[in-house]
C-alpha cells in the first residue's frame, strides 16, 4: 500500500467512522424510560444502537492504523492514546486520541457491564457522549477535507441531526417528570392537619 | 413443578418496556408502562428469550431463579 | 421484696407492660436485676430460647413473626450485630410505643439487652423519628440513668429518623442508619439477615422487646396465662377516632373487636372499626364481635397489624374518610416502585371521585381493577396495605358505594375528619 492510498483509507474511513459515531448517538440520544409510542420496539433500537457503535469502533480503527501506517507524516502508536504527544499537528491529532480514548471506555465497560455497578457504568457512558464533539472537531481541525462543501454539509448534518436529539431528550425527560403524580388541591375536604405537600422521594 | 422465573427488582425498574416486547408470553404492562410478570414457571422455548431480556434491560432490573413452586 | 434478689415471679406474677414504675430503681424493686449472662455458656440463651418459644409471642410491630423463631435466625447469623429498637409508629393513629417508651422505657430497653446477648450484639440503637420529642427525652433520661448505674452491659443510643410512615420498615430504617437514605430495599428473600456493614442488625418493635425483657424474667406462665390458648399474652392497642376516651389500652389476645371499642366510650352508635392501622381493613357491624387475634382476623380478611382501632361513628362517611387515609397512603410512597408511584395516586383520585358522588359504575370497576394491578407489586407492602384498606372500604361500606357511585353521595362526606394525619416531613 503506498502512501496515498494510505492517506485516502484515513480519510474515508474518518469521515465514514464520524457518520456512525453521529447515528449511535442519535439512536442513543432518542431514548426514554415509560416510552408512550407502544407501536416501536425499544429494545430493537436498543440493539441497532450498539451494533452500529461496534462498526463505528471498526471503522476508527482502520482510520487509526492507516494514519500510523502511513509514513508521510508521523504519529507515532503512542500519539493514539496519548492525548497531545503527537509530532504531527499536535493538538487535532491530541482530539483525536481523546475521543479515542473516550470510546475504548465505553466499550470495555460495556463488555464488563455485569461486574460493574450500575452507577459506574452509567457514569462512563454519560461522559462517553463527549467522544462526539470532541470527534467532530478532530475531523474539521485536521482541515485535510474539512473545506470540501459536501464534508462542511456533512458536519452541519451531524450537528443538526444531534442537536434535534439532544433537544428531543431533554423534552422527553422533563415531560416524564412532570408526569408523576403530584398532590393537587383538596380533593375532599381535609382536616387542616393533613399535609398538602407532595414528597415524593429524595430523588 | 419446578422451572425457571423471571423476578423483576421493582425498585430499579424504570418502565423502559424492552421486556414485555420480547417476551409477551410472560410479561405485560400495566396502564402505567411497568411489567406484570406471569408467576408460572417459563415454558422451555422462552428461556433464551428471558436469559436477552435480562441481558437487555437497561436498569438491570431482571433476574432469572430457578424455584420449586410451593 | 429485696432488690438486686433475682425473683423467681415478678411481684403479683401477672404479666403487663403497663402500670409499672418509670424510674430505674422502681424498675428494679419491681422486677429484679437484669442479669443478663454476657459469658460463654450457652445454656442461658438456650433457656431464654425456650421460654420464648414456650411463650408464643409474636411480634408486635405488625409483622407478627413468632419471636423465638427471629431470635434463633439471629443468633445463627453471628456475633457483632447491632439491635436496633423500632418506635417509629408511622401509623398516625398509634401511640402504643411512645407511650410504652414514656412511662416504662426500661422494659423495652431491657429486652434490647437481652436480645443483644443471646445475639452477641455489640450496640443497641433506639430508632424515635423527629417529631416525638417528648418520647426521646424520656428514653434518654433512662438511658443517663442506665449508664450512671453501669446497668446496662452493651451501649444503648438513641437515632432521630424523619417521621415518614416508612421509616418504620424493616429495611427502610436499616437503610437510613446506613446511608441516610429511609427507603425499603427489595428483599425477594425475606429470610436473610439484615444487615449494617457486614454485620447483622436486629429489628424488633418496642413492645415486642417489653414482652422479651418480662418473659425472660418471669418465664413463660404468666405471659400464657393471659390471652388464649393459641394465642397468648397481652396487647398494647391504640384506640381513636369518634370516641370520648382516645388513648393506649393493654388488652388480653383474644378480647373481641367490640369489647376492646367500647373502652374508649364511642360518642356514636359505631358504624365500623378500622383495624391494624391506616394500612389495615375496616370491619363491618357483622363481624365486630371478632376476637382480636391473627387467625379469627383472617377469616374475616383482616389482620391485628400495628395495634390500631379506629372508631368509625355513624355520622361519619367511610368513603371520604377512606378517601383521606388513600390520599395520605399515597403521599407517604418511597417513590421508587412504578405501580406505588403512579397506582395509589389514581386509586386515591378514584376513591375521593367516589366520595364527592361523581363516580360511575365504569370508575368503581375501573377501581377494582386498579386494586389489583396494584397489589404485591412494589418493594414493600405499603401499596398492599393501601390496596387492603380501599378493598375492604368497598366491601363494608357497599350501600354508600352504590348510593355515591349513582350519584347520591350522603351529606356526611363533608364533615370533618375523626382521623389523625401527621404534619408534613420532608425528607
Amino acid at each position: 500500500m503506498n502512501s496515498t492510498s494510505l492517506w485516502y483509507a484515513t480519510r474515508a474511513s474518518g469521515i465514514v467512522a464520524l457518520i456512525l459515531l453521529t447515528l449511535t448517538m442519535v439512536l442513543g440520544l432518542v431514548t426514554t424510560s415509560r416510552p408512550r409510542a407502544r407501536n416501536w420496539p425499544g429494545f430493537a433500537q436498543q440493539e441497532l444502537h450498539r451494533r452500529i457503535s461496534i462498526i463505528a469502533v471498526v471503522f476508527v480503527a482502520i482510520h487509526v492504523v492507516t494514519s500510523i501506517l502511513d509514513t508521510y507524516v508521523h504519529i507515532g502508536w503512542l500519539a493514539i492514546v496519548v492525548p497531545f504527544t503527537s509530532p504531527y499537528s499536535r493538538f487535532w491529532v491530541g482530539l483525536g486520541a481523546i475521543a479515542l480514548d473516550l470510546m475504548v471506555a465505553v466499550f470495555v465497560s460495556s463488555l464488563l457491564r455485569a461486574h460493574l455497578k450500575p452507577g459506574t457504568w452509567r457514569a462512563i457512558h454519560w461522559v462517553a457522549y463527549a467522544s462526539w464533539p470532541v470527534a467532530l472537531m478532530h475531523t474539521f481541525g485536521m482541515g485535510t477535507d474539512s473545506r470540501e462543501h459536501w464534508v462542511v454539509a456533512l458536519g452541519a448534518l451531524c450537528v443538526f441531526a444531534v442537536s434535534l436529539s439532544l433537544a428531543w431528550r431533554v423534552r422527553a425527560t422533563a415531560k416524564r417528570r412532570a408526569s408523576v403524580p403530584t398532590i393537587t388541591d383538596h380533593l375532599v375536604p381535609l382536616n387542616r392537619h393533613v399535609t398538602t405537600a407532595r414528597t415524593r422521594g429524595p430523588l | 413443578m419446578s422451572g425457571m422465573r423471571i423476578r423483576i427488582d421493582p425498585v430499579a425498574c424504570e418502565a423502559y418496556g424492552y421486556c414485555a416486547e420480547l417476551l409477551p408470553e410472560a410479561i405485560s404492562l400495566d396502564e402505567w408502562g411497568y411489567p406484570i410478570v406471569d408467576d408460572r414457571p417459563l415454558h422451555p422455548e422462552l428461556v433464551a428469550l428471558a436469559k436477552r431480556a435480562a441481558r437487555d434491560c437497561p436498569k438491570r432490573a431482571i433476574s432469572l431463579r430457578e424455584k420449586a413452586s410451593g | 421484696m429485696t432488690p438486686g434478689v433475682n425473683p423467681v415471679g415478678a411481684v403479683d406474677n401477672v404479666h403487663r407492660l403497663l402500670g409499672h414504675p418509670s424510674d430505674l430503681k422502681g424498675h428494679l424493686d419491681a422486677h429484679g436485676p437484669l442479669n443478663v449472662a454476657h459469658g460463654r455458656d450457652g445454656s442461658w440463651q438456650q433457656d431464654l430460647v425456650t421460654s420464648l418459644e414456650a411463650s408464643g409471642l409474636t411480634g408486635r410491630g405488625g409483622g407478627a413473626f413468632p419471636a423465638a423463631i427471629k431470635l434463633a435466625l439471629a443468633q445463627s447469623a453471628g456475633p457483632g450485630g447491632t439491635v436496633v429498637v423500632n418506635a417509629m409508629e408511622g401509623e398516625p393513629a398509634s401511640d402504643k410505643d411512645a407511650l410504652l417508651l414514656t412511662r416504662t422505657p426500661h422494659l423495652a430497653l431491657d429486652g434490647a439487652q437481652y436480645v443483644a446477648a443471646l445475639c452477641r450484639a455489640v450496640r443497641i440503637v433506639i430508632c424515635i423519628p423527629i417529631g416525638r420529642d417528648s418520647v426521646a427525652m424520656a428514653v434518654n433520661q433512662a438511658i443517663m440513668a442506665r449508664a450512671r448505674y453501669r446497668y446496662a452491659p452493651v451501649r444503648e443510643e438513641i437515632v432521630r429518623p424523619p417521621g415518614r410512615f416508612l421509616t418504620g420498615e424493616e429495611s427502610a430504617l436499616i437503610n437510613w442508619i446506613e446511608s441516610a437514605r429511609p427507603l425499603p430495599v427489595f428483599r425477594p428473600d425475606k429470610g436473610a439477615p439484615l444487615r449494617i456493614g457486614r454485620r447483622q442488625a436486629l429489628v424488633h418493635n418496642a413492645e415486642t422487646l417489653a414482652h422479651i425483657a418480662l418473659i425472660a424474667r418471669n418465664g413463660a406462665g404468666p405471659f400464657r396465662a393471659r390471652g388464649m390458648t393459641e394465642e397468648p399474652g397481652t396487647s398494647l392497642v391504640t384506640i381513636s377516632g369518634d370516641v370520648k376516651y382516645p388513648g393506649v389500652v393493654e388488652i388480653d389476645r383474644g378480647t373481641p373487636l367490640w369489647d376492646i371499642a367500647v373502652r374508649s366510650q364511642p360518642v356514636e352508635p359505631v358504624q365500623a372499626l378500622l383495624v391494624g392501622g391506616y394500612g389495615g381493613t375496616w370491619v363491618g357491624p357483622a363481624h365486630l364481635g371478632t376476637p382480636y387475634a391473627p387467625i379469627p382476623l383472617r377469616t374475616i380478611g383482616a389482620a391485628a397489624g400495628a395495634g390500631v382501632i379506629v372508631v368509625l361513628g355513624k355520622t361519619s362517611c367511610g368513603l371520604a374518610e377512606s378517601a383521606r387515609i388513600a390520599r395520605f397512603l399515597a403521599d407517604q410512597s418511597a417513590g421508587q416502585c412504578g405501580p406505588c408511584v403512579y397506582g395509589l395516586p389514581a386509586i386515591a383520585d378514584d376513591v375521593a371521585k367516589l366520595a364527592r358522588g361523581e363516580g360511575s359504575g365504569e370508575d368503581i370497576v375501573r377501581l377494582h381493577h386498579r386494586l389489583d394491578q396494584v397489589d404485591g407489586r412494589g418493594a414493600c407492602r405499603h401499596p398492599d396495605g393501601a390496596v387492603s384498606l380501599v378493598r375492604s372500604a368497598l366491601a363494608v361500606f357497599s350501600s354508600d358505594v352504590a348510593a355515591h357511585g349513582q350519584g347520591h353521595p350522603c351529606p356526611q362526606w363533608r364533615k370533618p375528619t375523626s382521623l389523625r394525619f401527621p404534619r408534613p416531613v420532608r425528607l
